[in-house]
């Protein structure tokens, strides 16, 4: 008999295992106090422990919002783990003396925790949980004036830069899981180029969930000076548990005059059980750049294949005369996954353009749904955009929504926009076969060829990465 | 080459083939003819191994091995090729880079280095310029926006440059110029040898008369009804088939 497509098997995610390691887990539930607690473990100041309080004080008064499209049982924020590390947190002088256990860890998922060894040319902070267990290259990037060290570092080290730019781009009352992450965030990376300066090598954060029901609330901040330019990349993996894991990061980024930022997320968490659906990551996230200074650009990355559901639309504010900004995405849902992503793309300032490559690839029963944004205030005179929105499905039960909001105010602007959906076939796949190739090289060709707009953004070291990754979600996806 | 001993076989629970026996040894060249839907392109794509369909009993013997117990792209390698009734279209993948991929596969298969692209591009514009096929379409995307004529001589040039042992041909001759036609027959013709066999699915006599066919079948209503030589098909072209199907089918049997 010959095999159905179907019955390909389908290789598990590879990163569903967990680490054996002693940890310091504070009971699940959420008060003022667990967040004086939180405050407390890390040592912060008065200044911080109060900007945590307010922001917890305005998350009481709101609402869980459910206008995404993805319904999932309401969340019980006592039902959590708000901070858990591994046991062994002081930070080490040098990388050696990491934790064996960690590195094995950092090392089976693929994330060196050497310097001058695999990935030469990235810098990498690695948070396991909720606090950071290695960042690498420190030294050398201090050299060229470049910070890059974990949030709670810098707000030992470097608090005027922090009191300045924390929740300037995303204030604690923008929204509910902002207001919630401004409350309890305990570990992100944090980074600081100055004027004139040219990052030397990629930066890297990546991002382990290891304790069950254990939610993971990291904060970013990356801030361009005048003439300076970075580009920074994070991965995200999590064990397989079934329960659901909530995850709700923020992201700042802040441009000044002429400064480039390149911001590129992989985002491979634990999607959930492929035949129920029970657990997975709830992936609930606020990203958003400041393109301040004139002529600035900022532009996101993002390759989404992991989580239950994905709730996520990484923004550009353009102030700055003249800046840019830019958002590639391919967001890849199989199984009983949900992804409502996209992007807001808000122009204040002259002349400011904005570019959208949206790529949507649903498999199985899952939803994917691309939600956008294009304002072009009246202050935008000559603005631009570009968008485009393609979608392509895999067998017959994949949904796809595409969903671009426009709100133009002047006239003076232009906007472009184009979608498209493509099906790919069973009968295409049986042309691949009938030539002698493999399922799997004939989803990663169809997928690299639907990608590669997005892909050629991605720093190369990831690349390849990005379409294997792809690749291996979709198997046994067709029919 | 391939022996097909009563076969039975179902798309979405609707039977098409209903004991189809056929024997085709090395060397061989069968035409298969037969009214629309009788069933000829089912046959091709279930020898080619596509999962839509199901086999409910019989067997075939493909190469001294059990063909059926193979997947599709395995069938391929080991040398079964079809060229389709209707190519289909595969947007954004590069034709070329589908047909290097297409030939490293099977060099793998056999054990041979992966060609590079270079070296690649050189034997596609030898074999492509054999069938006087337009040097844009290696560059375009698989069959995308292809004429018909154009979709059948990209077939064709995939099976010069796999060299299969079994080679199903359906319809190749439908939608091709005059002109085209003579050339993809003699490329068939030239491409004969001892130990190739092929299944040619057509329904005019124009093809049988470049490549002459050893035995020609009449396929309908799931199976055989006649088996005969090249003289058959001129018949054929006089008679249509009401002669065979409306007589009792089941007496004919190949
Ligand atoms: N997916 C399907 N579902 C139901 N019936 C199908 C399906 N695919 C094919 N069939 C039917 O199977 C029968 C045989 O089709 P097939 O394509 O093999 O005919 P054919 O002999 O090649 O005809 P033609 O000469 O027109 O090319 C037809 O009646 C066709 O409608
Ligand atoms: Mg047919």
């Amino acid at each position: 008999m010959s095999k159905d497509i179907h019955a390909i098997a389908s290789k598990p995610y590879e990163y569903g295992f967990v680490t054996q390691i002693e940890s310091d887990t504070m009971p699940k539930g959420l008060t003022e106090d667990v967040v004086r607690l939180i405050s407390g473990k890390k040592n912060e100041p008065e200044w911080m422990l109060e900007y945590r309080l307010k922001a917890y004080r305005h998350w009481l008064t709101l609402t869980e919002p459910h206008w995404a499209k993805a319904e999932y049982p309401k969340i019980n924020y006592q039902d959590i783990h708000y901070y858990s590390a591994p046991k062994i947190t002081e930070k080490k002088a040098s990388m050696d003396e990491v934790d064996p256990e960690l590195k094995r860890t950092f090392e089976k998922l693929g994330i060196p925790l050497f310097e001058q060894k695999k990935l030469a040319g990235v810098a990498v902070d690695a948070i396991f949980d909720s606090v950071s267990v290695a960042t690498t290259f420190k030294g050398k990037l201090l050299e060229a004036g470049v910070v890059f060290c974990p949030l709670s570092e810098a707000i030992e080290k470097y608090p005027d830069l922090v009191k300045k730019y924390l929740g300037s781009v995303v204030p604690h009352t923008d929204n509910f899981y902002a207001a919630l992450n401004a409350a309890v965030f305990t570990e992100g990376s944090f980074v600081f180029v100055p004027k004139d300066t040219v990052c030397p090598m990629e930066l890297s954060t990546y991002f382990r969930i290891n304790t069950q029901d254990t939610g993971q609330f990291e904060r970013t901040l990356i801030i361009c000076e005048e003439n300076s330019s970075v580009s920074y990349l994070e991965g995200c993996t999590a064990p397989m548990f079934d329960t659901n894991q909530l995850h709700a990061a923020v992201v700042e980024l802040i441009a000044l005059d002429y400064a480039n930022i390149k911001y590129s997320t992989v985002q491979n968490w634990y999607a959930g059980d492929p035949e129920t659906g029970k657990g997975g990551i709830y992936n609930f996230v606020t990203k958003r750049g400041k393109c301040q200074g004139k002529g600035s650009k900022i532009s996101w990355t993002q390759i989404e294949t992991g989580s239950a559901i994905t709730w996520k639309y990484p923004s550009c504010v353009l102030i700055g005369d003249d800046s840019v900004g830019e958002f590639y995405s391919v967001a890849l849902t199989n199984h009983f996954q949900k992804a409502d992503t996209g992007t807001k793309m808000i122009h204040i300032g002259k002349n400011t353009r904005s570019t959208i490559v949206s790529k949507g690839i649903s498999a199985g029963k899952s939803e994917n749904t691309y939600r956008g944004l294009v304002q072009i205030n009246r202050s935008a005179k000559g603005a631009e955009n570009f968008t485009q929105c393609d979608s392509m499905l895999i067998g017959k039960q994949a949904i796809a929504n595409t969903l671009p909001y426009i709100d133009v105010r002047n006239a003076s602007s232009s906007l472009g926009h184009e979608a498209s959906t493509v099906k790919v076939s069973q009968d295409q796949l049986f042309y691949f076969a009938q030539r002698g190739i493999s399922m799997e090289n004939a989803l990663q060709t169809m997928i690299n060829g639907f990608c590669a707009d997005v892909f050629k953004e991605l720093p190369t070291e990831f690349a390849v990465e990005a379409t294997q990754l792809l690749s291996l979600k979709l198997e046994n996806s067709v029919g | 080459m391939v022996s097909i001993q009563e076969l039975y076989a179902e798309i979405e629970g609707k039977s098409i083939l209903k004991g189809l026996s056929l024997d085709v040894k090395p060397g061989e060249v069968h035409a298969i003819m037969g009214p629309n839907g009788s069933g000829k392109s089912t046959l091709g794509k279930i020898l080619a191994g596509h999962p839509d369909y199901e086999v409910t009993s019989g067997s075939v013997t493909f190469d001294g091995g059990n063909l059926l117990d193979m997947d599709a792209d395995e069938r391929a390698r080991n040398g079964v090729f079809m060229a389709f009734q209707y190519p289909v279209e595969i947007p954004g993948v590069n034709n070329a880079s589908f047909l290097r991929m297409s030939y490293n596969a099977k060099r793998k298969h056999l054990g041979l280095p992966e060609v590079d692209p270079f070296e690649f591009e050189l034997l596609l514009q030898k074999q492509s310029k054999l069938l006087k096929l337009g040097e844009g379409l290696l560059d375009r995307s698989v069959n995308d926006g292809f004429s018909g004529g154009e979709k059948k001589r990209n077939e064709i040039l995939q099976m010069m440059l796999l060299e299969p042992k079994l080679v199903i041909l359906d319809e190749t001759d439908s939608g091709l110029d005059i002109d085209a036609l003579r050339i993809v027959a003699e490329s068939v013709n030239r491409f004969k040898s001892p130990d190739r066999s092929f299944l040619v699915i057509t329904h005019y006599q124009r093809l049988l008369d470049y490549i002459v066919p050893d035995v020609v079948h009449v396929l309908a209503n799931g199976k055989i009804v006649k088996t005969g030589d090249h003289l058959l098909v001129r018949e054929l072209e006089e008679r249509g088939y009401d002669w065979l199907t409306g007589a009792i089918p089941s007496e004919v049997g190949g």
